[in-house]
């Protein structure tokens, strides 16, 4: 008699999920779904919209990583207007680094947010540590100097939102061909010196060394475990500029395979032509993939661990993010790394990387230049644009069209966490496999529990920028066999 | 001729003819406004402005003042009236206070904060209301139209004095329209005016954007409040 589990809901991600494990009459893992049960239509109804409304709606997608919805609008509104990189009217220098800057700050706040609050509990107290503990409450009980510094750096990281964009959350900074407001004096010196409860740019860079430093410790301690925990194969994307390191703004867009060999690489104003998404009836998020490579062999991984196993470096300004690279890159020997638990080391990596970016454009005057928008003639008008941006999570698409009179008539949002569907489904799969497979009596642990929802929150996945909502709800996990019977159920 | 009236008890001389509205303001008493303009003809479209004038509710925009008037504007029953009228302008039309352009500059949402609206009281009736983009220069957003009527009696056309914008149908059925012809001919100024006048973002340029920041904006700087009682708000 097969068997199936369900976990539902999946607890501490954005949104809510349920996953449902399915045995077979040998007590083998024969598929793993991870559902999406929730819709939201932000596609559909930013239709009849002015154009120029499309980034500051869309970003209201998202409470955390609305920078990037903010920007990729942008970047698809430079397009339609006729201003930017696919059009002969380049983006002028200061209005670039100003949303570089707030983009950075973002991924910084954005990382701290899920490595800190969500992931540090996990290997701080281990993933079969009860729920009551492994959370950022247990952290403060733990060690409440960290949680000092978790909370200083992620405001500094929202304060320097609010220098460029106005407020800590969707705010507004991108204007088609540019940007409302550079970054002032006053507050570029706030953001290096700090003042009375915020953090200086030094003690960011001391502080976000320390995350790379808890993954190390964690990693040497549980070096076995953490490696061998659902280690999934895939190919890896991210943006890259020409020299082929990580831009997290723009780039055209680098596939590579587990040897880190080029399979492919293009520009996102064709992603159409190369990408597909599948849909399936017991799930809202799509799946994405490569129509050349098929469904399964064709789906990508994208954030932190992609992207750390894409680039080939860091800018040479970024030294001990480079380093940390340096070490990543070193530990799979020149091969792309697939273990799940490894995209917390890359997203420490990246939380260090953007802080030293962001430390390169506090020293830069161009930001405090007034030249801010560039206006395209009106026969630049396209009425289409797409825009891509590295999103904390991972590669982000918006791709709009509007009629003559400037109204949205359709608009395509792939997110990251909608690019990564196939390999979570894998994760949870790899997951389900060591717990389960080949056991004759089926015990529901909290540790499997725990497991399941580890292997998922690596990716920090925004369910709620897939499809819907917040939330963080009890866990149930439930045995059915394959007729549908429950056989076993618990209940936390 | 100076008259002795009374607001929320307090004694003032106040010089006759002058509407509740200017003389509560020169006496420190703000009373909330979306239709009224400061030295044009009263509208008394959206009663935003009510109080009550020896007990009767009237719009304080229209009423001029008279020896003796006892004026409650602050009373509990008479301020949830007020708070009550704007949650009806809410609930009637499609405010998107989030995406709209002009969001910080717009006087039904500075309103909105200054009656402490959290919610609408009222279900929202989601009238579907069509964009109208016609013209060269401005963006008609349905929407959002409060149906003040400023820009109907006071939009005109330079050299005819006509009217650029109307209102076509009634109550439920009742639109803003635009005459493209005339709209078309509007000066860069006399359509960032009309935009400006606009109490809401139905009259959007389309020439000018989210162009300034966040904790710039207009109603970001100073409230409609402070610009109420200093006379600078309209």
């Amino acid at each position: 008699m097969g068997r199936k589990i369900i976990i539902d809901p999946v607890s501490k991600i954005e949104g809510h999920g349920k996953v449902v494990v399915q045995m077979d009459d040998n007590n083998q893992v024969t598929d793993a779904k991870l559902h999406v049960v929730e819709f939201r239509g932000f596609e559909k109804f930013i239709q009849g919209h002015p154009y120029w409304e499309a980034p500051m709606l869309l970003q209201r997608i998202c409470g955390i990583c609305f920078v990037s919805h903010h920007l990729c609008g942008a970047k698809a509104l430079d397009d339609m207007v006729g201003v930017g990189y696919s059009t002969d009217t380049p983006m002028l220098a200061t209005p670039e680094k100003v949303r570089r800057f707030g983009h950075y700050m973002q991924q910084l706040q954005s990382h701290v947010t899920a490595y800190f609050y969500c992931l540090v509990p996990d290997m701080l107290f281990g993933m079969d540590a009860a729920p009551q503990q492994r959370n950022v409450v247990g952290l403060v009980e733990a060690d409440p100097e960290l949680v000092k510094r978790v909370v200083a750096l992620r405001k500094w990281g929202q304060e320097g939102i609010k220098s460029v964009l106005g407020k800590r959350m969707h705010g507004i900074n991108s204007v088609p061909g540019g940007v409302n407001q550079n970054l002032s004096q006053a507050a570029r010196d706030r953001m290096v010196n700090g003042e009375e409860g915020l953090i200086s740019l030094e003690q960011v860079i001391d502080y976000a060394q320390d995350g790379v430093k808890i993954f190390k410790d964690f990693h040497e301690k549980n070096r076995t475990e953490v490696d061998a925990f659902a280690e999934v194969p895939a190919l890896n994307m991210c943006l890259v500029n020409e020299k082929g390191n990580v831009d997290y703004y723009h780039g055209t867009m680098r596939i590579v395979d587990k040897d880190k060999k080029i399979v492919k690489e293009l520009d996102y104003h064709d992603y159409l032509d190369h990408f597909s998404e599948a849909t399936e009836e017991w799930s809202y998020m799509k799946f994405p993939f490569l129509k050349e490579f098929g469904r399964e062999a064709g789906a990508v991984r994208v954030g932190p661990l992609a992207r750390v196993n894409v680039t080939k470096a860091y800018e040479d300004n970024c030294p001990l993010a480079n380093a940390a690279l340096e070490e990543f890159h070193a530990y799979t020997k020149g091969k792309a790394n697939d273990m799940t638990l490894h995209t917390i080391w890359a997203r420490a990596i990246e939380i260090l990387h953007s802080a030293e970016q962001i430390k390169v454009l506090l020293n830069d005057p161009d930001l405090q230049k007034e030249q801010l928008i560039m206006t395209p003639t009106d026969n630049a008008w396209t009425g289409e644009g797409i825009g891509v941006v590295e999103a904390p999570r991972g590669t982000l698409l918006h791709h709009y069209r509007a009629n003559k009179e400037g109204n949205i008539t359709f608009a395509n949002l792939v997110v990251a966490t909608t690019q990564n569907n196939t390999v979570m489904n894998r994760t949870v799969r790899s997951v389900a496999d060591c717990y389960l497979g080949g056991k004759e009596q089926v015990e529901i642990t909290e540790g499997l529990m725990n497991a399941i929802e580890v292997g998922i929150r690596a990716y920090d996945p925004c369910l709620s920028c897939a499809t819907h909502a917040m939330g963080q709800m009890p866990l149930i996990l439930t045995v059915l066999d394959a007729d549908g019977n429950k056989i076993a159920e618990k209940i936390r | 001729m100076i008259v002795k009236i009374t607001i929320d008890g307090q004694a003032i001389n106040a010089r006759e003819g002058d509407t509740i509205v200017d003389v509560a303001a020169q006496n420190g008493v703000y009373i909330p406004t979306l239709c009224y303009t400061k030295g044009k003809p009263c509208l008394g479209t959206c009663r935003t402005c009510s109080v009550n004038v020896d007990g009767r509710v009237m719009a304080a925009c229209t009423i001029p003042v008279r020896e003796g008037m006892e004026i409650d504007v602050n009373g509990a029953e008479i301020t949830d009236m007020r708070k009550a009228l704007v949650e009806l302008l809410f609930s009637e039309g499609n405010h998107n206070c989030p995406s709209c352009e002009k969001s910080g500059r717009c006087e039904l949402q500075a309103t909105g904060y200054e009656v402490d609206m959290m919610v609408s009281r009222f279900p929202y009736r989601f009238t579907p209301r069509v964009v109208d983009h016609a013209s060269k220069t401005i963006w008609l957003e349905r929407d959002r139209c409060i149906f003040c009527q400023r820009c109907v009696e006071f939009v005109r056309d330079k050299e005819t004095d006509q009217k650029i914008f109307s209102i076509k149908g009634r109550g439920t059925q009742a639109s803003i329209e635009i005459d493209v012809d005339l709209a078309n001919k509007m000066s860069a100024n006399q359509v960032c005016e009309a935009s400006d006048l606009c109490p809401v973002g139905c009259i959007i340029d389309k020439t000018q954007g989210f162009d300034v920041p966040i904790g710039k904006r207009k109603f970001e700087v100073k409230t409609i409040r402070e610009r109420a009682l200093e006379g600078t708000h309209r």
